[in-house]
């Protein structure tokens, strides 16, 4: 978890998203729905984004798990991270974990050339656009509509030479 | 969520085996089954996890197909480069499917075994013919805006979900599976999913404790390969109507359709319509259609669609 090992003795039915945050006290990880559709939840598993809440945290011995505690601190921010502050990418923050892990992964899917519903040209590199990053983050609700604003931030990102 | 036993199986053969006990059900991706034990519509006694199986590549076949494994994510499917090339229309489909993050857990084998969405499956509080046999159907009469228009029963008028079956459909997969006694076979996607008739609760061939090991892609067709899914929101949202679609240069053609029945649904027959148009192949497919009244512009939705789908095959 986030670089630590932990040994964890669970009930079978402990989703993920449960055992991070009342086993391992870390909370940055929310719980929206529960059931896969806001994507409050979205932490990175061996590189990948996946809602934590649709899976059982026994199913995940000896995965690898980043959680937005993992991405960066107070004092050290991931880039994203300054960026969602710097372009006020939400409101009231309760998605905003899920936003930011999500953002991180999809640069890494883009990256990796995973192509979306928009690509327009399935057999060409993909490219960082508005509509693409649109499409990618749509499993990320946020009810005070900060869409807009983390679009910016996260094409901020993207521009950025690595 | 009703408590379980859990174990991982190491081989598909001894996966299959665990799986004859009364209540035990096979678990992958989870993103379908966890949502619904959540809910208490599903509660199997015992999880069998596979995702330690293999079965997560995809290899080419001698006829010069794919042999997709039962558990290759939902995202590497469709990301495939030899899939984009060849079979478009499923990795088109695959893309208009639910979120990032449930396409990097969504198996290949768990999205054709996807349960329906209807709104009634989903609330234990009403009678549901899917979820309890015997209660009754309360999408019959009730909200029926995104059910199915075409070979529903007076049990169930509910649709199959998914967008990659569609395309499947069109492409005429083959769906291969071990039995819990270690006997395989092999089932053509059109046999696969099941019309509701008196039993909606059996909704596709297999057995119990039948294992889907792979997924088995022809020979690619070729032709221009289109997938069009009209929805309610822009994306993460299941289909209102689909069309998937193979179009040749001389006009003809496969057409699957998805959002109006309780499975992909194809007519081999209608397709030798294409060259006239969407009006026909349309009154073919849709010609013993029963829609409700809140959902009889799925016809005309599906039409279009068909349309939409022929005209840009053209372009």
């Amino acid at each position: 978890m986030n670089g630590v090992q932990h040994a964890l003795e669970l009930d079978t039915r402990t989703s993920l998203l449960d055992a991070l945050r009342e086993h391992l006290q870390l909370t940055g990880t929310k719980k929206g729905c529960d059931h896969g559709q806001c994507g409050a939840c979205t932490v990175i598993v061996d590189g990948r984004r996946i809602n934590a809440c649709l899976t059982l945290a026994v199913m995940h011995d000896g995965d690898s798990v980043t959680t937005v505690e993992g991405l960066g601190s107070p004092d050290d921010m991931h880039a994203m991270q300054a960026a969602f502050v710097k372009h006020d990418g939400y409101q009231c923050g309760y998605c905003t974990p899920g936003q930011i892990c999500s953002a991180v992964a999809v640069l890494d899917e883009i990256k990796a050339g995973i192509p979306s519903h928009v690509t327009q040209d399935l057999t060409a590199p993909v490219q960082v656009s508005e509509i693409e990053l649109r499409e990618r983050m749509s499993g990320n609700i946020c009810r005070c509509g900060a869409y807009s604003n983390i679009v910016e931030a996260i094409t901020e990102i993207a521009r950025r030479p690595a | 969520m009703k408590a379980f036993t859990y174990e991982r199986a190491r081989t598909p053969a001894e996966a299959a085996a665990a799986a004859r006990v009364e209540g035990a059900k096979f678990i992958a991706g989870g993103t379908n089954l966890l949502d619904l034990m959540k809910l208490q519509i599903e509660a199997p006694a015992h999880l069998i996890d596979i995702n330690g199986l293999g079965l997560d590549t995809i290899e080419e076949t001698e006829e010069g197909g794919l042999r997709v494994g039962a558990l290759v994510r939902n995202t590497d499917l469709a990301a495939d480069q030899r899939v984009r090339r060849d079979y478009g229309v499923l990795s088109r489909a695959l893309l208009a499917g639910a979120s990032g993050q449930l396409r990097n857990k969504a198996t290949t084998a768990g999205n054709l075994l996807q349960r329906t969405r209807c709104p009634y499956f989903y609330d234990t509080n009403q009678p549901c013919n899917k979820r309890e046999p015997g209660s009754g159907c309360s999408a019959l009469g009730g909200f029926s805006r995104q059910h199915a228009v075409v070979g529903g029963s007076d049990a169930c008028i509910a649709t199959h979900p998914s967008d990659m079956a569609v395309a499947m459909r069109a492409l005429d997969v083959t769906v291969e599976t071990v039995r819990p006694d270690g006997k395989t076979r092999s089932i053509p996607i059109a046999d696969f999913h099941k019309l509701p008739g008196d039993t909606p609760h059996i909704e596709t061939a297999l057995e119990r404790g039948e294992l889907i090991t792979a997924v088995i892609l022809p020979k690619p067709v070729g032709g221009k390969q289109i997938y069009r899914k009209v929805r309610d929101r822009a994306s993460y949202a299941f289909a209102l109507v689909s069309v998937a679609a193979i179009v040749q240069p001389d006009g003809t053609g496969r057409v699957a359709v998805g959002g109006v029945a309780h499975k992909p649904w194809r007519i081999e027959a209608a397709e030798a319509d294409l060259p006239k148009g969407a009006k026909s192949v349309a009154a073919a497919l849709f010609a013993d259609a029963r829609p409700t009244e809140q959902n009889q512009f799925k016809l005309t939705l599906a039409e279009r669609s068909i349309g939409a789908v022929l005209a840009e095959a053209k372009g």
